[in-house]
């Protein structure tokens, strides 16, 4: 049975699309001046939060709320994971609470799946470590559908630290999964091993992709998930995979520009570039709580869940 | 769904429908004083395609421009965790708003009351209407709830077990609307799009 969502990869083409398109009639609800809808009432969605994070767990909450569903907000600090707990045990607490969902933000990489053998409801991975971030690549897709009116045939660049990026992973898995075209630009060092068995293509060339996309998603150099050198120095970096004034001047007129967020401005994007109307930075936190509704819709409203894997 | 389709019998033809249509429109401009301040807002799929060709006849028969629009009800159904989580249709209202004008909802079919009191609900969330009224295509009975229709295409005496299935020329290519025997299972009737 359909119950989670931890892997973008749980979701089939028509899963994806139904979770588009209703983003798509839920973001008429955010545009209403009563934002609230009772699909979710009596429903606990669980955050529980073992990383840090702004974007991911306000909008998740807000989600909800708008669903009118109850939502119990659990971060790492200040609670009893600092003595000690472990995720088993903080697992086993919120089930006795009845919790109908429980979305997951965990630094280590699966914890979401170990999660969902411990839980009756269901799991949503928000983050795992260096792994997924599914309905954070929902988001990109959404945004860039409504940007250009597609998703099918896009040529996508993902440029960056692909290597640490969840970001990446989910975005590869759903972007394929939806027809579109993805090549992944990184200095090799930023490359995972087997990225040869992922469905798309990778370069090392930024400037020879930029011409030939149609959106360029640059991902934040996560500084603090890199324990070796991974490229000479941050000005070495940036001057070869940033995104600066003169490398948005060759793309192609139509071709947006995406950041998963939070940026480092002068390291893989310029302010500039960032500030433009051609990227999407600030609609993709806005569409964030219409696609975390509409998974939150599909995965809870029903008898059962619509979309989504099982374990 | 093949045996069902063989003991089908068609209660509305094409025509029929066209004139059930024309005189929900002409009561309409009777009951609201030329359809002063009037919005239509159907229930999507055929409600909403039913909306639309009333205030297309509203216009032809007294010149005046309608605001239609459509209002999904999915969200606000109390049988969503009957069944898996369900496609939403699409809320589309006109730019005048519903606020203080008399809001005429308008339907297929007419059964046990629970669309309505969803899209009241619903309707609730987007505007305060002045009054609000209810047109629907096909009453065939067995209301659960407090509810009548202001304006009826046909009253329809089924049983229980029957589905009454509305066929429209803009969805099915064709108009036209089934009574299809069912089997005696209770709530039989009860499948979405064929009630």
């Amino acid at each position: 049975m359909k119950r989670h969502l931890i892997s973008a990869g749980d979701l089939t083409r028509d899963d994806a699309l139904l979770v588009l398109d209703t983003a798509e009639e839920l973001a008429r609800v955010s545009e209403r001046s009563i934002k609230k809808l009772p699909t979710l009432r009596g429903r606990t969605v669980v955050n529980l939060f073992y990383e840090d994070s702004t974007r991911t767990r306000i909008s998740f909450e807000a989600a909800a709320k708008r669903l009118s569903a109850d939502v119990i907000n659990f971060s790492a600090k200040g609670s009893s994971v600092s003595k000690g707990e472990s995720l088993k045990d903080t697992a086993l607490t919120l089930e006795a609470m009845g919790a109908d969902a429980v979305v997951i933000r965990h630094a280590a990489s699966g914890a979401p799946h170990r999660l969902a053998n411990w839980v009756r409801g269901s799991v949503v991975n928000a983050g795992d470590g260096t792994h997924e971030h599914p309905t954070q690549a929902l988001l990109d897709a959404f945004s860039m559908r409504r940007r250009m009116g597609r998703v099918e045939g896009l040529k996508v660049a993902i440029v960056g630290d692909v290597l640490h990026s969840r970001v990446a992973r989910s975005n590869v898995l759903l972007l394929h999964a939806l027809g579109a075209e993805v090549t992944l630009v990184a200095p090799p060092t930023l490359l995972p091993v087997a990225v040869d068995t992922w469905p798309c293509q990778v370069s090392y060339d930024l400037d020879a992709v930029l011409p030939k996309s149609d959106v360029v998603m640059m991902l934040r150099v996560q500084l603090e998930r890199m324990n070796a050198a991974y490229f000479p120095s941050a000005r070495e970096y940036s001057r070869r995979y940033g995104l600066d004034r003169e490398r948005f001047a060759r793309l192609h007129d139509d071709a947006i520009v995406m950041h998963p967020g939070p940026m480092n401005r002068g390291m893989e994007i310029s302010a500039e570039v960032a500030d433009s109307p051609r990227s999407t930075i600030v609609e993709q936190v806005a569409n964030g709580v219409t696609v975390r509704m509409a998974v939150l819709y599909l995965l809870l409203s029903g008898s059962e869940p619509a979309i989504g894997g099982d374990l | 769904m093949s045996d069902a389709r063989n003991q089908a019998r068609a209660v509305l033809e094409g025509p029929d429908i066209h004139r059930a249509l024309t005189r929900i429109a002409h009561e309409i401009l009777e009951r609201t004083k030329g359809a002063e301040k009037v919005v239509l807002l159907g229930i999507p799929t055929r409600g909403a395609t039913l909306a639309f060709r009333i205030a297309e006849r509203i216009s032809q028969f007294e010149g005046v421009k309608v605001p239609v629009g459509t209002i999904d009800i999915t969200m606000y159904r109390d049988d969503l965790r009957l069944r898996p989580a369900r496609p939403l249709g699409r809320t589309d209202l006109p730019a005048e708003g519903v606020d203080g004008r008399t809001v005429v909802l308008v339907d297929d079919v007419l059964f046990s009351g629970r669309t309505v009191r969803a899209a009241l609900d619903a309707l609730n969330d987007v505007g305060r209407p002045r009054a609000v009224q209810l047109a629907t295509l096909v009453d065939r009975g067995h209301r659960e709830l407090p509810i009548r229709a202001d304006y009826v295409g046909k009253n329809l005496p089924t049983s229980k077990s029957e589905k009454v299935k509305v066929y429209l020329e803009e969805i099915d290519g064709r108009d036209a609307v089934l009574l299809i025997k069912g089997d005696d299972r209770p709530d039989a009737g009860e499948t979405n799009g064929e009630r």
